[in-house]
């Protein structure tokens, strides 16, 4: 049938795709060469062999134990079976995956791979068994503001800051929200990435997830700075800033303007 | 029209010779003496804010439905306090204007205060006759210090909450007493009943302003009556004789520009930079918190203090005798004050010079003062940066936690390299210039001889 069909594919071109994998810069990633000619899901199939598999798993059941690849990697990485499309979306839509150093915290850059290749990997993931998760389609235009403020204090703004600017917790960097898309926002509440917990539905709703997502696009993208300019909406370190950079050195400036010897 | 006022005023009041001995008073000449003057003038716009701003503000714990014009709040409920400055902020006429220009006029007041004592300092202006004038600044530094802390804390929004659950826990960490203590002060565990919020408010806008408004006349009276000390560069200038500048016609006109200054920078700060936007912070709730709190820059050296030290109590058996807040919150600022209090004494006795002075020096002049004091500050301000620390790892990726070790170490090695680079620089200094006069001493003489010579041998020629 045809899982098994794929898996036999899937090991053939990961054998063929190593020798290229071996020639390509670590940090690169590795395509089949007649790329836009594939049907989708066989370039999900092989892109996944070339590039996530070292870690993964050639079946995506993950793998516990490290071990050296040609790639120089230390695999080692959870199964991806039955985590479905939420999942395999945020994590290349992030730049968070493929990562070239297992044990770094994943950081947002540009996605490594282009859009129909992460199309692609989402379909092929998300085709392993047991299925898992759809993209999520989060609607903020209905949600409440001061709901969601108020979910948002509750449950983000430990880590991610109260105008979500990012912050440090024990083990991490927590990243600010100003890139994340709303899809971005709810599949992370559900999945939890690195080591921000994850959310079920019963602790947070779809509807006050649509809350908590509008009030964190408000402070983040738009914020509310009815007072001027915002100097990053980080609180009082900027305003010190401020003070020195700005006020005492302009009034500094004055004095000794205003100070100068008279000529008695 | 000036005259018959003058005449009105003086047949009164008999004050023409004291006013035309005011005017006539000796101001130095020089632009660092102007930086308490900044200080001053911040304070004059932070109270003439402060009463709008008391015209509108409700000292109060209770609770209310927000339903002012503010969209993503309307609905929650929130103190009195935090909705009145809410309203403050978005409904009173120039009230938003005004909270900004009061809170950047206090940045810029602590900063002021902070660069008039560092010139004071470091050219001894505080050696006697001046110690008590000193002494007066530092208590006057400590009251707006506290008086900062409770502005900013009485609004009860999300940030200032998390600032008064540290400072409960420093009161508390008081070894022996602190329990009592901070209950005495809440009214009950944290966040306290509802005569907290008063008394952080008798005390801010009325206790403190007065003590300080009190301390800086005295401060003012003790500088006029021993007159300003002065640089020697002064022409003429010595122990004895005062050189500078009559109030009239010279520094009035520079002092109402200074004023103006001041005053236009802060409305111009509170018209265009946002400073402590509470309407992004929210109301506060116990529970509650938010990452990358932090306090206003004058407390930095605190919270940068309270993270540095290590993580251990006192105990005796099962009693906490001090609690580790204590080490960093409470220890910490008392050793600064008391060395900084305590230093024109200190000088007095170990660098063996008890007499008056009213000449300043200049910081290579006195190699050792001006070292333990750029090791001092430095000190000070290395501890003050690590209260940052988490910023840095947001902006530049610097790993927390290697921050922390590093700035441990940092803030005993840098102080220590700062202290022997000072000295060897002031002593370089002043040798090369002492160089310099013995060159020119012997270029003069030389020239004199020549002179002479050439004297000579005109007169030599002469009667042939």
């Amino acid at each position: 049938m045809a899982p098994r069909r794929i898996l036999l594919a899937t090991a053939v071109t990961a054998l063929v795709l190593a020798g290229a994998a071996y020639a390509q810069p670590r940090s690169g990633v590795v395509r089949p060469p007649d790329e836009a000619r594939l049907p989708l899901r066989e370039l999900g199939s092989q892109l996944y062999a070339g590039n996530c598999s070292a870690c993964h798993g050639i079946d995506g059941s993950g793998q516990r134990v490290p071990r050296r690849t040609t790639e120089g990697i230390e695999g080692q990485g959870p199964s991806l079976r039955g985590v479905g499309a939420r999942s395999v979306d945020f994590y290349l839509r992030t730049g968070y995956m493929p990562i070239s150093e297992p044990e770094e915290q994943p950081t947002r850059r540009r996605p490594l791979f282009n859009e129909r290749e992460i199309r692609a990997l989402v379909d092929y993931v998300s085709s392993l068994p047991p299925p898992g998760p759809p993209i999520p389609q989060p609607h903020p235009e209905r949600g409440n503001l001061a709901e969601g403020y108020e979910l948002f204090v509750e449950h983000c703004a430990g880590c991610h800051q109260a105008t979500a600017q990012g912050g440090v917790t024990t083990g991490a960097r927590v990243p600010p929200l100003e890139d994340a898309s709303a899809v971005q926002i709810a599949q992370s509440v559900r999945i939890g990435p690195y080591l921000m917990p994850k959310f079920s539905e019963r602790q947070i709703s779809d509807e006050e997830l649509d809350s908590i997502i509008a009030y964190a696009e408000l402070v983040s993208k738009r914020p509310p700075d009815e007072g001027g300019w915002g100097i990053g909406n980080l609180g009082p370190v900027p305003e010190g800033m401020v003070t020195w950079w700005l006020g005492a050195v302009v009034l500094v400036l004055v004095c000794v303007l205003i100070g100068r010897r008279l000529r008695a | 029209m000036i005259r018959q006022t003058v005449h009105f005023l003086d047949s009164r009041t008999g004050a023409v010779p004291f006013m035309r001995k005011s005017l006539r008073y000796i101001f130095p000449d020089h632009w660092s003496f102007l930086l308490g003057e900044i200080a001053l003038y911040a304070f004059i716009v932070l109270v003439g804010t402060g009463v709008y701003l008391t015209l509108f503000f409700e000292p109060s714990f209770a609770e209310t439905t927000y339903t002012g014009s503010y969209k993503p709040m309307q609905g929650l409920t929130m103190s009195e306090a935090y909705r009145s400055a809410l309203d403050l902020s978005f409904d009173v006429t120039s009230g938003l204007l005004m909270r900004q220009a009061h809170h950047w006029a206090s940045n810029i007041f602590v900063a002021a205060i902070v660069l008039h004592l560092l010139r004071v300092f470091f050219t001894g202006g505080f050696r006697k006759p001046r110690e008590l004038t000193w002494a007066l600044g530092l208590m006057m530094l400590f009251a707006s210090l506290l008086e900062g802390y409770l502005g900013y804390s009485m609004i009860d929004d999300l940030l200032s909450g998390i600032g008064l659950a540290i400072g409960y826990g420093v009161v508390l960490s008081v070894p022996v007493v602190g329990a009592d203590l901070a209950l005495g002060l809440w009214g009950g565990p944290f966040p306290g009943d509802a005569a907290w919020e008063s008394r952080m408010y008798v005390a801010h806008v009325f206790l403190l302003p007065i003590l300080i408004g009190i301390l800086m006349a005295a401060h003012l009276a003790l500088v006029a009556s021993r007159h300003h000390a002065q640089f020697k560069s002064a022409k003429r200038a010595t122990e004895r004789k005062l050189v500078g500048m009559p109030a009239y016609p010279a520094q009035v006109p520079r002092s109402i520009g200074l004023l103006f200054a001041t005053a236009a920078l802060i409305f111009l700060l509170g018209g265009l930079v946002q400073i402590n936007p509470i309407w992004q912070w929210g109301p506060f709730e116990v529970a509650q918190g938010t990452n990358g709190a932090q306090p206003d820059w004058y407390l930095g050296w605190l919270i940068g203090s309270l993270r540095l030290v290590p993580g251990f109590d006192v105990t005796i058996a099962d009693y906490n005798l001090i609690p580790n807040p204590f080490w960093g919150g409470a220890l910490f600022p008392i050793i600064v004050m008391a060395v900084l209090g305590a230093w024109p004494w200190l000088e007095r006795r170990f660098g063996g010079d008890s007499h008056s002075h009213n000449i300043l020096d200049r910081p290579r002049d006195v190699p050792v003062r001006t070292a333990f004091g750029v090791a001092f500050f430095t000190w000070v301000a290395l501890i003050f940066i690590a209260g940052s620390a988490d910023r840095a790892t947001v902006f530049f990726g610097l790993d927390y936690e290697a921050q922390v070790i590093f700035f441990r170490v940092a803030v005993i090695v840098i102080p220590l390299v700062a202290f022997f680079t000072t000295r060897r620089i002031c002593r370089e200094l002043k040798r090369s210039e002492e160089i310099g006069f013995d060159q020119e001493r012997a270029e003069e003489e030389a020239e004199e001889e020549e002179e002479a010579q050439e004297a000579e041998r005109e007169k030599e020629a002469a009667p042939a």
